[in-house]
């Protein structure tokens, strides 16, 4: 094994050294859509072709949808992308197993694991696959509930009491009785739904209830806290808490709705104070000082802890034949200089250590100091459940708010998917 | 005696030359078209045929092997009892309500009065616009905020539908964007088809003293008979199709009440990464289809 790597290394320098003038050049799939984002990649691309003459990074890009559809076929066909990006989790496993992405073990642990020490070693973890590191982490983030101040003091609500689940319900039924909206709700997307069933799940059942579900042990998804995370998620959908028609509504409609101050929560990302802004029907939304965050709050006699979160953990993929030049380019993008350039200008929650800290806006920067003060980071249930599990999550999560599904219905086909896959 | 030889060897002359005439034809105009069809066709539908019997995810080769597993979970599946109902419903209302509907403004339109021609153009317009177009334009309209359901509803000061939102109304709107969408190309049909239809048998019944009706029942109804069974026929095969409209419309939503086979086998197979579970639904599709095909083909068609 080692001296296939070495013959390989040998090989591939030898390659290199022969066509060292001729370009090399690392095809770099990507879905962002942010001009800003593309501007910083622009910035970070070209100071890793001057240092490193005689290779160019080329961009390609797919929309999210498609991407998806499409990945499966492409890391199959004989141009396959180097370089591509991943939300971990089922998919990354299953694009693993069939051996068309790298495994990147032997590069993270290489002098002495200096490319592992770069990352926050939760994130390196959720991008393992069965002991073996599949990506480089480039970003992670957090989903919390984001409130406009505003509304919450028409309302008459503290954000400060809201301690518990069952203050929260308080809290919504409080802010409707003023004749506000209280929650902007992604039923369209469904996975915006997700959040809320995925969040209860954590709180009732903790880290314990999830390992033990997923090596099908006990009653894995039927156990008495997935089932009383339904429960809870269908207490809040009889509030009737959310917009009207908002089981027809996309997300960007979602954060228009809560930049548009017509509601009055909204469960997001971290991004959430621009992407809210980008949303509004004035293109500007709520000041950003109008808008207060808390952590979803605790279930009483659950398992889960206040600092267990959920959020995001992304980073990118290297195809089997990806020339050494994809990894260095890759180890660039995600190095603490790049990291910072993207962090200073508020773009991501990093995964380099101690590049959060460049973060210039507040919101974003509670969310990146959560995310390091984390217990337990979980990713998000569709990614990491797998796309047939993960789908299904997100399916019964809209039904039961709207009270369409039993929570036992609803525990018991997530699990009959689970056992199905598993 | 130069009749005789002439007709003995004529036929064995003529023989000769289909063999001589076609077969080069054969040769170099079959192969190509065969192999394209053969690659495309063919070999896809078979290789659909057997994925279905594998629990497979797209990625390296299927090897789970499942039997028919797949169609038994796809049999036991409600959104798939409603995208089967939805089809249906669809191909109901193509033949109940858009046939009709585009018969009666062919036989305005095709008159050679003023203005014809540009109502014919608009009318046909829906047709021309893309799927997807044609549904991001209708979930604007439908839209419970911004959109023109909206304004309408805050004009008479009632409270504004949410009708993709709405499980038991989102298929109807569904429906709705449907007739608008594809009228148009029906109407094209008939119009050409009352083309063809002699004016001397209007003249002759107007002399009998044949009412409108009575001209319309029995001399356009049966000689456009052909045209109308065509279009059914492109109703029902177009239902079975329909994809591209629905997804940014609603996305099969809310609760899998606007699902269709098509964007059932799209959000069940290819999203959900289940490609032999898409396979299996995907030779379901492909059975009803042909069934549906062939037999309209030789029931009503026969003639035509």
């Amino acid at each position: 094994m080692k001296f296939r790597t070495l013959f390989g290394a040998a090989i591939g320098l030898a390659l290199s050294a022969s066509t060292s003038l001729a370009d090399v050049t690392v095809k770099w799939l990507h879905l962002n859509t942010d001009p800003d984002v593309g501007a910083a990649w622009g910035e970070i691309v070209k100071n890793f072709e001057a240092s490193h003459p005689g290779v160019k990074v080329e961009m390609q890009f797919l929309e999210n949808e498609a991407f998806k559809a499409k990945l499966p076929t492409l890391l199959q066909s004989n141009e396959p992308p180097h370089l591509f990006y991943t939300w971990g989790g089922g998919v990354l496993a299953e694009q693993a197993r069939t051996g068309a992405i790298k495994d990147l073990t032997e590069a993270m642990d290489a002098d002495g694991g200096k490319l592992r020490a770069v990352y926050n070693p939760a994130l390196v973890n959720g991008l393992t696959v069965q002991g073996k590191v599949y990506a480089l982490p480039y970003q992670t983030g957090l989903v919390s509930f984001y409130y406009n101040k505003a509304l919450f003091e028409k309302a008459g609500v503290d954000a400060a009491d809201i301690k518990s689940w069952a203050d929260f319900l308080t809290a919504v039924k409080k802010i409707k009785d003023a004749g506000i909206t209280p929650i902007a709700g992604g039923g369209g997307e469904k996975w915006p739904i997700h959040f809320y069933w995925g969040y209860l799940a954590m709180r009732e059942g903790g880290k314990a209830a999830f390992d033990a579900a997923k090596a099908s042990e006990g009653d894995g998804f039927t156990s008495e806290a997935f089932v009383k995370a339904g429960q809870d998620l269908a207490a809040l959908g009889k509030l009737e808490p959310f917009q009207q028609g908002y089981l027809g509504a996309t997300w960007p409609q979602t954060l228009g709705l809560f930049g548009d101050g017509k509601a009055a929560i909204l469960l997001g990302f971290e991004s959430t104070v621009y992407m809210q802004g980008n949303g509004a029907a004035d293109g500007k939304g709520l000041p950003r000082d109008q808008i207060g965050t808390f952590a979803f709050p605790l279930v009483d006699g659950g398992a889960g802890q206040l600092t267990d979160t959920m959020g995001g953990i992304n980073g990118w993929v290297l195809t089997k034949n990806a020339p050494p030049e994809a990894l260095e380019f890759a180890a660039f993008l995600t190095n603490p200089e790049s990291q910072k350039l993207m962090a200073s200008k508020n773009l991501i929650i990093p995964a380099a250590i101690g590049s959060g800290e460049a973060i210039q806006e507040p919101l974003v920067k509670n969310a990146a100091q959560g995310l390091a003060a984390s217990t337990w980071h979980q990713n998000f249930l569709d990614q990491d459940l797998g796309p047939a599990v993960g789908r299904v999550v997100n399916d019964v999560s809209v039904e039961i708010v709207s009270g369409q599904m039993s929570p036992e219905d609803a525990a018991q086909q997530i699990q009959d998917a689970w056992a199905l896959d598993n | 005696m130069t009749q005789t030889m002439t007709a003995a060897r004529a036929p064995g002359h003529s023989g000769r030359r289909r063999n001589n005439g076609t077969l080069p034809v054969l040769v170099l105009f079959l192969p190509p078209a065969l192999l394209i069809f053969t690659l495309f066709v063919i070999l896809p539908m078979g290789e659909a045929a057997w994925y279905s019997l594998y629990d497979w995810s797209g990625y390296g080769l299927p090897e789970k092997f499942i039997g028919l597993k797949n169609f038994e979970v796809l049999f036991r599946n409600g959104a798939f009892h409603q995208a089967l109902i939805n089809n249906g419903l669809i191909m109901v209302v193509s033949i109940v309500i858009q046939i009709p509907l585009a018969l009666w403004l062919a036989t305005m339109v095709s008159h050679r009065i003023p203005g014809a021609v540009s109502f014919r153009l608009i009318f046909f317009m829906p047709y021309v616009l893309a799927d997807v177009a044609a549904g991001l334009i209708w979930r604007f309209v439908y839209d419970g905020d911004y959109g023109l359901f909206a304004a309408i509803a805050s004009f008479f000061n009632v409270a504004s539908p949410y009708v993709l939102a709405d499980k038991n109304l989102a298929i109807y709107a569904v429906l709705g964007v449907i007739v608008w969408k594809y009228f148009g190309f029906h109407m094209m049909l008939f119009i050409a088809g009352l083309q063809s239809i002699d004016k001397s048998y209007y003249e002759a019944a107007e002399m009998d003293g044949a009412t409108r009706w009575q001209r319309f029942r029995n001399i356009t109804l049966p000689l456009l008979a052909p045209t109308i069974r065509l279009s059914v026929f492109f109703s029902v095969i177009g239902s079975l199709q329909l994809f591209d409209m629905i997804m940014p419309l609603t996305g099969g939503g809310p609760s899998n009440s606007t699902q269709t086979m098509v964007t059932f086998l799209y959000s069940y197979g290819i999203t959900r990464m289940k490609v032999g579970f898409g396979s299996a639904i995907g030779v379901v599709l492909f059975v009803i289809c042909i069934t549906l095909a062939f037999g309209y083909k030789r029931i009503f068609m026969r003639n035509d």
